[in-house]
């Protein structure tokens, strides 16, 4: 598993001939010393901005910088013309998928994804049938994680359709990145990334509801010890509108939602909320939730706020799900998927799950219903408890796990020690869905910075680096490392 | 604006406001230390008097040795008008309304704070050798307020913050001036019989006025900094002055452009404005500077409530 011989290196091919001429002349024309350097500089500017995340369970400041390393992530500008038609292609049928499910229902008697799998996901809302978001827009903003394997090619890791984080990071290595090594963008032509907070506003306003004149939007956040709080101040102040939490706003008896202000009550038309479905509403959701807004959904489903994402999106990015978003993507669009998904093994199908639990010390096995890297097993790397440990949970709750083969992620130079070693990527792009859908250039790439470790999150001693597609350089020619073949193990 | 980020935007300045003034407060009495004749004890206690600090601090340390009260009131934890408890405090105000401050205003509190805890953990060297550092905490308050002129819009949000450093640095001027009246006025028991120059010079550097009285008056008379510290109508830190400027900013908030007040917090501003331009320093004296301030703190106190309750406050809605 360490740099093996098919490890999928970002900039160097296999016979360690660069694949971006001009990035890689800059980085060989920098010391280490130089590199090392810079790496501080990054790292003082980023504790002085205040740019940080909290680290549940650690004491220490509650705060953290998250490691930025200096070294670009690029991406081919022809690839990138695919990933994000296929990042496109995904979030449209995504939507009509969600339409669906809470509506007609259609898909679901039809066979073609089974019924009981979709209304025993935990995150499938009850509260959410019947009611359709403006515009047929469930997921305003989604962050979908991608891998590209040693056979080069790139697979959908999971789709993140709640509150999905990260974005600030894209937005704020890239002006750290200009300033801290401004030489190696000599050469390339990047794709700008600025314009993300123009186009989110742009996002949340359209869909407002129906017969607002000039709306008002807000962030909604659980207040600033939630280890993404960085994120909601920034893009609340990018985009220059409030950053409320619960107990800013109440809802009154004409299911009207309002904030409080100096001045007087405020009347909220549109919410980027970065708070789970479970905390929204004590009402509605849990009755301990401190974080909410009692009331709240059902100023929403009277149509009287729009709540960005939309409740019960979860259930389309459930893990288990996953494995048919290829015949939901054919199902509406009548097109092949153009991003893979990775084979997963449905622990809730009984030949599937005799497999996976024949084959632990080979697959990775997630649950459903998870996100930040919690509660994974690496089959290949655990011991023989931790083996039997999940073995017991999968039989104890099959429906609440999937299995997949262990990737392989692809490397790009990083600076450890003041020099450069190869480091496991992952990348998360954005994608927005106002009235069209927009992807940003690019996205947020995740690396290890353990030798050899495969976990990019953050909470986990991930850092990340800026990600740059490059619009112009010598053309890319597709690599003969692309092939059409499965995963191997 | 939200009551939250009003409330948060207050406390951030004045927080930031009191750091510095127990910055200025400990530098002047360091200097005043050397070459000092009476107990050195005293000399540093008035500074916990004139913070209201003496039993709490008393609860913690044998004496009010240098050492201890430097320790006490720059690094303390407990203690939450230590510089470090005020700049945590701070910090977390700008923090929590990050998004409503220009980048440089967050970043330029962001330093102060990373400055602060950093020193937090030298602390020993810089109580034997503080002025560096009580220079630094002057120099990062100042440009906080620099930064914040140059670069915020001046609409609600800064009304909030410049109401809340202005009662702030009219409380600290009454309270320095309280307490070294008291040990300096003619007759005291720790004063000489002659006017002690020195110590009366001091009370002005610690209010950063002795440049600017001089301009005014002068010699040093006690008369004559009682009536500059309070009354004068264009020293920044007179009481005066910082009374003015809460009335403005209260008024700006409700956008009252009538005489008459409009909430509680104007009218109390107004009384207390009023009387300040209708007083002289002799009257003053002569009814004794001690009660003056001791009502003078309550009124500001009372405005701090009516502010409070007027604008952040979240019941008020709580009906609907």
């Amino acid at each position: 598993m360490a740099a093996g011989v098919s490890n999928y290196d970002e900039l160097l091919t296999s016979e360690g001939l660069p694949r971006h001429a001009a990035l890689s002349e800059c980085l060989s024309a920098l010391s280490g010393e130089v590199l090392a350097e810079r790496q501080r500089h990054a790292e003082e500017e980023l504790l002085e901005k205040g740019i940080t995340f909290a680290v549940y369970g650690h004491n220490d400041g509650h705060e953290k910088i998250w490691p930025f390393d200096v070294v670009p992530r690029p991406i081919p500008w022809d690839e990138w013309i695919m990933i994000e038609a296929g990042l496109r292609q995904r979030i449209r049928a995504l939507n009509l998928f969600l339409d669906d499910v809470y509506g007609p229902g259609r898909i679901l008697r039809e066979g073609v994804v089974p019924a009981s799998l979709v209304k025993t996901a935990k995150t499938y809302r009850r509260e959410c049938e019947g009611f359709r978001p403006p515009g047929g827009v469930w997921t305003h903003v989604v962050g979908t994680d991608l891998v590209r394997h040693s056979d080069g090619t790139i697979y959908v890791l999971e789709d993140n359709l709640r509150c999905p984080s990260g974005v600030s990071y894209v937005l704020e290595n890239r002006e750290i990145m200009k300033r801290v090594l401004p030489e190696v963008f000599s050469g390339s032509t990047i794709a700008s990334i600025e314009d993300y907070p123009e186009r989110l506003l742009g996002a949340l306003l359209k869909t407002a509801p129906a017969g607002c004149d000039r709306p008002t939007a807000v962030v909604l956040t659980p207040g600033m010890y939630n280890s993404a709080y960085f994120e909601h101040s920034f893009l609340a102040q990018q985009m220059g509108i409030e950053l409320v939490t619960g107990p800013d706003l109440y809802v009154d008896g004409h299911d009207t939602v309002w904030m409080k202000t100096t001045q007087g009550p405020r009347r909220v038309d549109v919410i980027y909320r970065r708070i789970d479905d479970d905390f929204l509403d004590p009402e509605v959701f849990r009755p301990d939730s401190m974080l909410g807004v009692p009331g709240l959904m059902r100023a929403y489903r009277a149509g009287r706020v729009t709540l960005a994402n939309a409740p019960g999106t979860g259930v389309a990015d459930d893990k288990a799900v996953y494995q048919y978003v290829p015949a939901i993507i054919r199902y509406y669009l009548g097109e092949e998927a153009i991003l893979k998904n990775v084979p997963t093994y449905l622990c809730s199908e009984p030949d599937q799950c005799r497999y996976v639990l024949e084959n632990l010390d080979k697959l990775v096995v997630k649950p459903t219903n998870e996100s930040g890297g919690y509660g994974i097993l690496m089959g290949p790397t655990a011991s023989v408890e931790e083996r039997q440990r999940c073995a017991e949970q999968v039989r104890r709750d099959p429906r609440n796990y999937i299995a997949q083969p262990m990737l392989t992620l692809s490397t790009v130079p990083t600076v450890i020690n003041g020099r450069l070693a190869p480091r496991h990527v992952d990348l998360r792009p954005f994608i927005l869905y106002g009235d069209d859908v927009f992807v940003l250039p690019g996205g947020l790439t995740r690396v290890a910075l353990r030798e050899g470790s495969m976990i990019v999150n953050s909470s986990q001693g991930g850092g990340s680096k800026d990600t740059w597609v490059l619009l112009s350089e010598t053309p890319f020619t597709r690599l003969q490392e692309q092939t059409a073949g499965g995963v191997s193990g | 604006m939200l009551c939250r980020v009003a409330d948060s935007l207050f406390w951030m300045s004045r927080y930031l406001e009191r750091a510095e003034n127990q910055a200025r407060f400990i530098d002047v009495t360091s200097d005043i230390a050397l070459g000092y004749r009476g107990s050195e004890d005293v000399l540093w206690s008035s500074l916990l008097h004139a913070g209201g600090d003496v039993e709490y601090f008393q609860e913690r340390y044998s004496r009010p040795t240098r050492g201890n009260v430097i320790d006490y009131l720059l690094f303390n934890r407990d203690n939450l008008n230590s510089v470090l408890s005020c700049l945590t405090a701070a910090r977390e105000n700008a923090r929590s309304v990050r998004e409503n401050l220009t980048t440089p205003m967050w970043e330029a509190v962001n330093r102060f704070y990373l400055r602060v805890r950093q020193a937090a953990g030298q602390s020993q060297q810089i109580i034997t050798q503080p002025h560096p550092f009580l220079d630094q905490i002057k120099r990062s308050a100042h440009q906080v307020l620099g930064v914040t002129e140059a670069t915020w819009s001046q609409g609600e949000a800064w009304q909030f913050s410049r109401l809340g450093y202005q009662l702030e640095r009219a409380d600290k001027t009454s309270r320095i001036l309280d307490v070294k009246y008291f040990l300096l006025k003619p007759g005291a028991a720790g004063a000489g019989s002659e006017l002690d120059v020195v110590q009366w010079a001091s009370l002005l550097e610690s209010t950063g006025a002795l440049q600017m009285y001089r301009r005014v008056f002068g010699r040093i008379q006690p008369v004559n900094v009682v009536d500059f510290l309070v009354l004068n109508p264009d020293f920044p830190r007179s009481l005066r002055f910082c009374t003015r400027r809460v009335l403005e900013s209260l008024r700006a908030i409700s956008g009252n452009t009538s005489l008459e007040p409009v909430n509680r917090a104007e009218r109390l501003a107004g009384e207390v404005l009023q009387e300040l331009e209708a007083t002289r320093a002799g009257d003053l004296l002569e009814r004794g500077l001690h009660e003056f301030v001791d009502r003078y703190q309550t009124h500001l106190n009372e405005i701090g409530g009516a502010v409070s309750e007027t604008f952040f406050r979240l019941t008020a809605f709580s009906g609907t």
